[in-house]
């Protein structure tokens, strides 16, 4: 096991848009209001930063290719940055880059910036995907099915494996799904800057329209608008710039090998990318309990299931358990480990790119003590997951920060 | 040595049927006429060539496809006015390129042209078998009679010198520029003279010709064959025919009218399969097409026939039906009428050069099988995608559209931009190892079951409108048993 970067780097400055169906703010808008956030909570300027990573997922909508939409954006001045892309995970990606860069010495003070304009699209949902996403290029225009994009179904087909091998009909499993939904809209509605902001009981999700059998509309995540970004400084100067620094405990990314798509190992009951990074995260981190030592979570809830599989993949549940803590409440603001208090993609909104960083930055200002009405009280160590892809094809990353 | 004939056939029904009440309900303010029972309608996802395919395949499950010298495939309806059908269903059977293709246009005897052609090439040269296929999907007006007649199916025999079930024994032609059915260059829907003049200057003339011809020539009477089949443009006049020249009525092959419909170029090819499920060894039987004159076929049937193992084909597929009960489907499914799909519809240009490459994982769904652990995988890998063998470059072809599979997990997606919503797809694995995602079609979801055993069928996928493209693949369906 390598050495990793724990305490080596820090957040010292972050900011975040409001997420949502943002028709009147472009692309630039949302990268100028997160970064000035940012920028301001770090006390820092401009100049200071000496490298900066873009995290964007689809450039065909308002952004482009390249950096240069941010670079050109802030006016960054001639520094080095650059676009990475790992789907749904490339909003930590940015941020991992920014990290090494920093933890290695290349740079003192780094740059993160996560941002999507989805809904410059025209219809709901996320573009067609068969073009540009997963493992086989562009073989999987020609042989995937002719979904619009395959996350609802391929995530749907694990509920159907789960609910199976665990025994629950599809209604006992309904309104396993359910409460994950119920629990996030309940906070995303104590959240000003959450996409949706309204409390939605058991019924109101169990009798919404179908999206993918058996998945509902209240299953899913909203797809939004939003930027967030994260300035990071070398752990030892980090207290220089602000009394309050975040630190990196891990930064971890697992890619799936092909096995889960092609493979009939594969149980399709989990997600092995999850298990693998949070894995390799917890030993970086030095956490051997993480459902003693973790105080807190934001997942990629893409879909309830989603989120109903991560408990168990980041080892917080038991396997088939997680259904036992769903009914105790351990998820809930009150509970053991709150789990989306923001909202969670469910309702704070998923502007692919900015989702990672928006996570970061619900972790950043609860260990900070800043979370007014969704304050987890004495919060040591906050978790973020991003899975981009779905279950057969995913990659994942998991962050663990902390004080 | 039985001479030159059928060595193996297949039959294709698609699994919808149109009640021909269901049209008139529809459109009987406009056109009065009813006519009885149901016809065959081809899936949204099928077409004359997935329908031709899977009739090849049928033949072919009863036959050595290492002896298919040729493929022949008869129809109205071809997917491309220019662009050779017979290549693309030759690639996905897995024939070797190094045979002989041609389509049989533009006449409904295009079937019937097709097989003495081949019998040609069979006798003339070191050919061994020539599969033929017989496909249409023809679509008349709305309103229209032909509308009500048109079915759709497919039909294929194999034809060459071993194994020989019923040998040809001559054939009997005729060619008149005569104007019943026509399409031109745009047109969607058959056009026609008037039923009445069909009927009683060609269709009631020419039957009656081509078969009071080949009894002259050949010296035959009518009471020297078991059974004779012919089109059936209409009910009536169909059993007229046959009692003036003498059938007796159980001699006459029922036509399939009231079950599929008149299926065009197809329509000999399916009623030789009906006869050949009920011959007996010693019987004549005689075929005869209908289209711009006529042409019958005689054929003696051998001891061959009884060592066919599923004789009970077209009997399988008439019965695995299910009512497509909304005439409105129908056209959006025919492309009759624009419908709005959801947003997100359009599809990205067809790579060309990468369907070509991939043209054997596409199109005859090969993957591959490592040689050092024996996993199969679905698309074809460079290194074993088990992990704890990870070989590179030790693999053999494998083909996966004959394996049989089960399915493993599925859903419904009501947010795919489909024409006959919710898509269904699934988790495929197959008899043999490997698993990958297909579409589902020819079921609803709630005739889906995990564990359930599937099959693979090769289906028009999507249409690349703006440029014109079929693209074909394949899509699980719940096993026919």
């Amino acid at each position: 096991m390598p050495e990793g970067i724990k305490d080596k780097v820090a957040l010292i400055g972050m900011g975040c848009t409001k997420f949502g169906e943002l028709w009147d703010k472009s692309a630039e808008d949302l990268i100028v209001e997160a970064f000035q956030e940012a920028l301001e909570d770090a006390g820092i300027e401009k100049k200071d930063i000496q490298a900066a990573w873009q995290g964007n997922q689809f450039t065909e909508i308002n952004i482009g290719h390249s950096a240069l939409p941010l670079a050109t954006t802030l006016k960054l001045p001639f520094i080095p940055v650059t676009r990475v892309e790992n789907l749904c995970a490339s909003g930590t990606e940015a941020l991992r880059a920014a990290c090494y860069a920093v933890a290695s010495g290349a740079c003192d003070i780094a740059l993160a910036l996560g941002v999507e304009k989805v809904k410059d699209l025209g219809f709901g949902g996320l573009p067609r995907a068969n073009e540009d996403i997963v493992s086989l290029g562009t073989r999987g225009r020609v042989i995937f099915p002719n979904w619009v994009n395959p996350n609802p179904g391929m995530f749907a087909m694990m509920a159907i494996r789960y609910f199976e091998r665990y025994g629950l009909s599809i209604e006992e499993g309904k309104v396993a799904l359910a409460k994950i939904s119920v629990k996030s809209h309940h906070n995303g509605a104590l959240n000003p800057k959450a996409h949706l902001r309204r409390e939605v009981t058991l019924e109101d999700v169990l009798n919404a329209p179908m999206i993918a059998w058996p998945l509902g509309l209240f299953d899913s995540c909203g797809v939004s608008d939003g930027a967030a970004a994260a300035i990071l400084a070398r752990a030892d100067t980090a207290k220089g710039f602000r009394p309050d620094p975040i630190y990196i405990k891990a930064l971890q990314i697992a890619a799936d090998s092909g096995e889960s798509l092609m493979h009939k190992g594969y149980d399709y009951t989990h997600v092995e990318t999850t298990y693998r990074a949070a894995t390799r995260a917890y030993q970086e981190a030095g956490i051997k309990n993480p459902r003693e030592q973790i105080s807190m979570m934001e997942v990629h809830d893409c879909f309830s299931i989603t989120e109903l599989v991560t408990y168990e993949d980041l080892m917080i549940s038991p396997r088939g358990k997680a259904k036992e803590d769903i009914d105790a409440g351990f998820f809930e603001l009150g509970g053991k480990i709150p789990c989306q208090p923001d909202g969670g993609l469910k309702c704070f909104g998923h502007p692919i790119g900015a989702s990672g960083l928006r996570m970061m930055y619900e972790m950043y200002k609860q260990l900070q003590g800043k979370a007014g009405p969704r304050q987890v009280k004495n919060p040591g160590l906050g978790l973020t997951h991003n899975l981009g892809g779905q279950p057969p094809q995913s990659v994942c990353s998991v962050a663990i920060v902390g004080l | 040595m039985a001479g030159i004939g059928i060595s193996a056939y297949g039959v294709y029904i698609p699994r919808y049927r149109l009640s021909r009440k269901t049209i008139s309900t529809a459109m009987g303010w406009l056109s009065p006429a009813a006519l009885p029972g149901e016809k065959a309608v081809a899936n949204h996802d099928e077409d004359s060539l997935t329908m031709a395919a899977a009739a090849g395949i049928d033949c072919l499950k009863e036959a050595d496809r290492v002896g298919v010298d040729g493929l022949y495939f008869a129809s109205t309806t071809f997917p491309y006015r220019e662009k050779e059908s017979a290549a693309i269903i030759a690639t996905a059977l897995d024939l070797s390129p190094n045979i002989r293709t041609a389509d049989f246009a533009n006449s409904l005897k295009a079937g019937t042209g097709a097989i003495v052609s081949a019998y040609d090439s069979v006798k003339a040269k070191g050919v061994r078998g020539i599969l033929i296929c017989g496909s249409d999907c023809r679509l008349g007006k709305p309103a229209s009679s032909q509308e009500m007649v048109f079915g759709d199916g497919a039909a294929a025999i194999l034809l060459g010198r071993s194994g020989v079930m019923a040998s040809l024994e001559g054939w009997y032609s005729t060619s008149y520029d005569f104007s019943d059915y026509r399409r031109s260059e745009d047109d969607k829907f058959v056009r026609t003279a008037e039923d009445r003049f069909i009927r009683e200057e060609g269709y009631a003339k020419f039957i009656p010709e081509a078969i009071s011809g080949l009894l002259r020539q050949y010296k035959l009477e009518a009471k020297d064959f078991a059974k004779v089949a012919y089109p059936c443009l209409n009910l009536r006049e169909h059993a007229a025919i046959g009692k003036r020249l003498g059938f007796q009525p159980d001699q006459l092959k029922e036509p399939l009218f009231t079950v599929i419909g008149e299926a065009g170029a197809a329509s000999p090819l399916m009623l030789l399969v009906a006869m050949l499920e009920e011959a007996k060894p010693g019987d004549n039987i005689l075929l005869v097409s209908y289209g711009n004159g006529a042409e019958s076929l005689f054929f003696k049937v051998s001891e061959e026939i009884e060592k066919v193992r599923d004789r009970g084909r077209l009997k399988k597929y008439l019965a695995f039906k299910k009512e497509l009960t909304s005439y409105e489907k129908y056209l959006a499914f025919r492309g009759i009428i624009p419908v709005e799909m959801s947003f997100g519809g359009e599809v990205a240009p067809t790579q060309l050069p990468l369907t070509w490459r991939e043209r054997r994982a596409i199109l005859a769904l090969y993957g591959s099988k490592c040689k050092r652990c024996g996993t199969t995988q679905y698309p074809p890998q460079r290194i074993c995608v088990n992990s704890d063998c990870g070989a590179v470059d030790e693999m053999e072809d494998y083909c996966f559209s004959d394996k049989r599979g089960t399915l493993f997990s599925f859903t419904s997606d009501h947010v795919a931009s489909s024409i006959n919503p919710p898509l269904l797809y699934g988790m495929i694995d197959f008899d043999g190892g490997a698993r990958f995602v297909f579409e589902l079609t020819d079921c609803e979801r709630d005739l889906l079951k995990t564990g359930m055993p599937v099959e693979m069928s090769l289906r028009r996928k999507y249409l690349d409108e703006p440029r014109g493209i079929h693209g074909y693949f394949w899509k699980a369906i719940p096993l026919r048993e």
